[in-house]
């Protein structure tokens, strides 16, 4: 809203839950609620478009289309037909992760409804992120898990395409399955990573802990402050001076 | 004709025996093909209820996928899978109504009107290779395998979609590979279908009665181009034999595998072990089988 005064504001109707409200223009949907007197308990976390926390579903007037957004991140328009989706039920299935392996038939048996997908691929329009959601089920339908783990990546978990299934799958728990089993059993190990654990576990970094633990808030703000940081324009070839961190 | 390659969610998990053998049976024929890079399942059984469209809306979406990479063409592997387009296809051709409303569903996607040819691997042999350049392309030919081919329904009916009306197709693929062929009434039926989950007595009686001609005619080997018959008359065999006495052990084969065999194709990439011992054996003891290792 910047130095405007309220009356200076244009003002713009949405409707939330049916209701009229006039809400400043520019504002995200989560404000718009905010502005209009909602108070959000639930169906609103990290207002930085990443937790999924905030889903929304719209209409505009005039149009078929649904559509959906994170109301944090979504400007309201006017005429917007509005509601918060903050959990829709979907059942996740329970499973001990040492005890399963990355196999198709494993996903077939913990959601064996993934065969109710009839490629309508209403989850896809839905997906506030763009995901293909479809294309991610067919994938894991013929047992492709690092695929479907690579085309679910950047999933937020927000359920709007349980929501919209007219097979009932909940897509997002089957593809969190699918990138558990890609990042836990199919990856390759990360060997550099075994070996900062080790140093860690063997104490190499006990003494510069310590040092920090014994220093005051002034101190402490002090060396937070002058931290060494990669510059923004850094190419690969970027070391740090400070690699008392780094794997020796 | 640019093709796209539809494999279907099977052959990338128990029928891997026929997609790796086809695969490279192409390869060795020189022939390049490009799997699509977005498909779905196709839906594996065309839908008869005369208002679910929804049921059309998978297989009409991958030959959308195929028109938007620019081909004119899909081939497929799977009877089930060649099935369920071809119908697809047609119905997009021929009802016109039932079109607009697929259509207007899917309004993310561009509208599909017929532009996508769907064809089968054996027919795209017969009109893109032709038997007698395939007979030349065989290194060790069949010569001791007496073949029977078993079409089951997907590849001949209804018409519309048959690969051939009164076929001889696989016949015809088997002796370029130098097998002896039977052909057999029985095997122009259906191997049972789900009906092996659904309701299993008839479907003891049906496979007694397509191995009971099998085993009249001296055939010695079964090929076949469906998961779906591969699992009834393959993988559930040894139950029907243990009830029937009177029955013999009859190997079945992908009709891929055995065009990989007689091209000379390294065996591990047929997956024999998918098929059972005794198939594998079979070809082994005709000397028919190179193996990596050699």
């Amino acid at each position: 809203m910047g130095d405007k005064k309220q009356d200076e504001l244009q003002m713009i109707p949405v409707y939330i839950m049916g209701k009229k409200y006039d809400v400043p223009a520019e504002l995200t949907i989560m404000k718009a609620m905010e502005y209009a007197g909602y108070q959000l308990i639930r169906g609103c976390g990290c207002r930085g478009g990443v937790c999924g926390a905030c889903a929304t579903v719209y209409r505009k007037a005039g149009d078929y289309k649904i559509y959906t957004g994170l109301a944090c991140q979504t400007v309201a328009e006017p005429e917007m037909y509005l509601a918060q989706l903050p959990f829709y039920p979907a059942n996740r299935a329970t499973y001990k992760f040492d005890e399963i392996e990355a196999q198709a038939e494993t996903i077939f048996a913990l959601y064996p409804e993934l065969f109710r997908c009839v490629a309508c691929n209403a989850c896809t329009k839905v997906c506030p992120m763009d995901v293909q959601v479809m294309d991610y089920i067919a994938e894991l339908k013929r047992g492709d898990i690092e695929k479907a783990a690579k085309t679910s990546f950047d999933c937020i978990q927000c359920g709007l395409c349980a929501s919209r299934c007219m097979g009932e799958l909940p897509q997002y728990h089957i593809a969190q399955l699918a990138r558990r089993l890609a990042g836990g059993k199919l990856a390759p190990r990360s060997e550099h990573m075994a070996e900062i654990v080790r140093q860690i576990n063997d104490g190499a970094f006990d003494k510069w802990i310590a040092d920090l633990k014994a220093m005051d808030q002034d101190q402490l703000k002090e060396v937070y402050s002058n931290r060494e940081m990669e510059p923004h324009m850094g190419d690969e070839n970027w070391r740090p001076k400070e690699n008392r961190g780094l794997v020796s | 004709m640019k093709l796209a390659y539809y494999p279907g969610c099977t052959l990338k998990t128990k029928a891997r025996n026929l997609e790796d053998s086809a695969l490279a049976a192409l390869k060795a024929l020189s022939i390049e093909v490009k799997e699509l890079d977005r498909w779905n399942c196709c839906g594996a059984v065309f839908s008869l209820a005369d208002d679910d469209l929804i049921h059309h809306i998978a297989p009409v979406r991958n030959l959308i996928r195929a028109q938007e990479e620019g081909c004119e063409g899909i081939l497929t592997l799977c009877s089930q899978c060649y099935n369920t387009l071809a119908r697809a296809h047609n119905l997009m051709i021929d009802d016109e109504e039932k079109r607009d409303t697929i259509n207007r569903f899917m309004d993310e996607e561009p509208d599909y009107k017929g532009e996508v040819q769907v064809i089968h691997y054996l027919t795209y042999l017969r009109d893109h290779v032709g038997w007698d350049a395939l007979r030349e392309k065989v290194k060790t030919p069949l010569r001791d395998l007496r073949v029977a081919p078993f079409y089951g329904c997907s590849l001949l009916r209804p018409d519309d979609v048959a690969i051939e009306k009164d076929p001889t197709i696989l016949e015809e693929f088997l002796s370029a590979l130098g097998a002896q062929t039977v052909s057999l009434t029985e095997a122009r039926e259906c191997c049972g279908s789900y009906q092996s989950l659904a309701n299993p007595d008839a479907e003891q009686q049906r496979l007694g009665k397509i191995f009971g001609a099998v085993n009249r005619s001296g055939a010695n080997a079964i090929a076949l181009s469906c998961p779906m018959c591969e699992y009834n008359l393959g993988r559930q065999q040894h139950q029907l034999l243990e009830q029937n006495a009177n029955l013999t052990a009859t190997p079945t084969y992908y009709f891929t595998q055995l065009l990989a065999v007689a091209l000379g194709i390294e065996a591990g990439v047929c997956h024999f072990d998918l098929n059972g011992k005794p198939a594998f054996e079979l070809l082994k003891e005709k000397s028919y089988i190179v193996s990596a290792a050699s």
